[in-house]
């Protein structure tokens, strides 16, 4: 019975004409990627009030199911039910076009991050060229809907931002060049693989200080908390989207989680070896679950969503100049130093690439 | 139509509208935008030539800074448009005279009889694992290096004259030393008083 169902289906997928294969099996990729990703943008919000009410000696969100894990539905239904308000005197093509400008890059990105040994939708060899690429893309929805609502706050959030996240693009691709120095590619799964061999053979070691300034810049790249001036609450009330409402703010709000979950992903295929076990060369390669697989890369993103929480439940918010201080003053020395250091590594062959 | 001419035709179509609307639209935040739309379908262009890195780099330097910038220093401005729009009829034909010789200059250049199938051949088209990012990189600092260092000091000299320019000292201004405020201590700082309580 299955059997014949599965030739059907197959003998439907063969008679297709080529471009319709390429773009269903894309589709279907684009699909699988993308669903998990909103429902752990949901549950990221759901995590983020539970960590933080428990590290404030609360309980977080507790009524809505049981321990409150449908939380993060009913506050979607709540934001699609509500009603979008567009300001008076507002650019109305540009304000409803500043989310789309916010989420499309956050999820592009997704394309070339490989989650196990090929599992990749797009195995580019320029990947992080593209991701570096698409990340300093979103400021723009930030930007676009600052001016686009026409209102006093929403511009200075919007300036703070852009001001922000170029100071810190130039530490973070500086951070990235580090990276594919000692990956010798740019291309993800092959930085992964080049990380092969055990925990000490992870990037983190010898990259130290980039993996420092690539995650502190991640947090300021999407303008969380230490680094919310954009929407400092005690200074300009909401930042960028102060006049947004409904599912306008949704999609912002999604960008925002997407962004955070892709920085943590980068991270961890950066500098912790992505699905690499950390017990490689202990334990057989074959075993299921200690061995090599897509739960350790998801594991180590869970642990750096965390570390975005747990910075945001610990530090008081930065003051403007002080942002401005850390990333030019501090940041991109430090990462043209490393790189010089790395270049005298490289000519010693100590590290990633001794021969 | 193969499909890598459709998608050549959609992003340069996208292009010429995107160029078109810098300098159509009466807005300058949707002449700005115009134009990054306009990169964002070149680079698409780029990608069909395997180009990738240079693609790639138009979206990340372009879009991702230049434009931004600009974004920037344009939302501010507060341009009066009936204002600039006064000596309109007295400036067009010095306009229409420029526009002229650009066009002309350009046709000479660009013309159809310099480029085309037919006097330049199409480029080999290379294998899949062909790296765009390594050819540059190997040409970049073997063949081309001394232009390519030469570049990088103009650069450099730009980025000092910039800041020298704004960097101005103001005395009423009052800095804060970040070092000097970790090194301070409470003995620095804090003196305890020992008394005795008063008496009534």
């Amino acid at each position: 019975m299955i059997e014949t169902v599965i030739s059907f289906a197959m003998s439907i997928w063969e008679w297709l004409p080529l471009w319709a294969q390429a773009l269903f099996g894309n589709l279907f990729f684009i699909v699988i990627i993308m669903v998990p990703l909103m429902l752990s943008v949901a549950y990221v919000t759901y995590a983020e009030r539970k960590i933080i009410g428990y590290m404030q000696v609360r309980i977080g969100p507790n009524r809505v199911g049981p321990k409150g894990w449908l939380q993060p539905i009913a506050d979607a239904v709540k934001l699609m039910f509500k009603e979008i308000i567009i300001p008076t005197n507002a650019n109305r093509f540009l304000f409803l076009g500043a989310p789309i400008l916010s989420i499309a890059p956050a999820l592009a990105a997704w394309a070339v991050i490989p989650f196990n040994d090929g599992w990749v939708l797009a195995d580019v060899n320029a990947a992080l060229l593209y991701i570096l690429a698409l990340t300093s893309m979103g400021v723009y929805g930030v930007i676009v809907a600052g001016w686009a609502s026409n209102s006093k706050y929403a511009m200075m959030g919007a300036l703070r931002s852009a001001a922000q996240v170029v100071s810190y693009e130039i530490a973070m691709g500086f951070a990235l060049v580090g990276v594919l120095m000692a990956g010798g590619s740019l291309n993800l799964g092959d930085i992964i693989a080049k990380q092969q061999g055990g925990v000490s053979d992870w990037f983190i070691w010898p990259l130290f200080p980039l993996f420092f300034v690539y995650f502190i810049s991640g947090v300021a790249e999407t303008n969380r908390a230490p680094f919310d001036v954009a929407e400092g609450e005690s200074e300009i009330v909401a930042g960028f989207h102060v006049d947004y409402s409904g599912m306008a703010f949704a999609v912002f709000f999604l960008a925002e989680y997407a962004n955070i979950i892709l920085i943590a992903a980068l991270t961890s295929i950066l500098f912790f070896g992505g699905w690499l076990s950390p017990l490689e060369g202990l334990v057989a390669s074959d075993s299921l679950l200690l061995g090599n697989g897509m739960h350790w890369f998801l594991a180590k993103t869970a642990f750096f969503i965390f570390m975005f929480l747990w910075l945001r439940a610990t530090f008081p918010r930065y003051r403007y100049d002080q942002i401005m201080r850390l990333g030019w003053k501090v940041f991109i020395p430090v990462t043209i130093v490393w790189i010089f250091v790395e270049a005298v590594m490289a000519v010693m062959q100590i590290g990633p690439w001794a021969v | 139509m193969s499909f890598l001419e459709i998608v050549f035709y959609v992003f340069s179509g996208v292009m010429i509208l995107g160029a078109v609307g810098v300098i159509a639209s009466r807005n300058p935040v949707h002449s700005a935008l115009s134009l990054v739309l306009t990169f964002f379908a070149t680079s698409g262009v780029w990608l069909l030539l395997e180009a990738e890195f240079l693609a790639i780099t138009l979206v990340l330097v372009y879009v991702g800074a230049v434009m931004v910038l600009f974004l920037f220093v344009v939302m501010m401005l507060d341009i009066n448009v009936t204002k600039m729009r006064e000596g309109f009829m007295r400036f067009l034909p010095v306009g229409i005279l420029i526009a002229l010789l650009l066009l002309m200059q350009m046709v000479l250049v660009v013309g159809p009889e310099n480029f085309g199938l037919d006097v330049i051949a199409e480029p080999a088209r290379h294998a899949a694992d062909y790296n765009n990012t390594k050819q540059l990189g190997k040409v970049l600092y073997t063949d081309y290096v001394y232009p390519f260092e030469i570049a990088s000091v103009i650069l450099l000299v730009a980025i000092v004259a910039a800041i020298a320019l704004t960097m101005r000292r103001r005395p009423e201004t009052k800095y804060q030393t970040p070092a000097k405020q970790i090194m301070v201590k409470k003995e620095d700082r804090l003196r305890i008083v020992k008394m005795d309580a008063e008496k009534k």
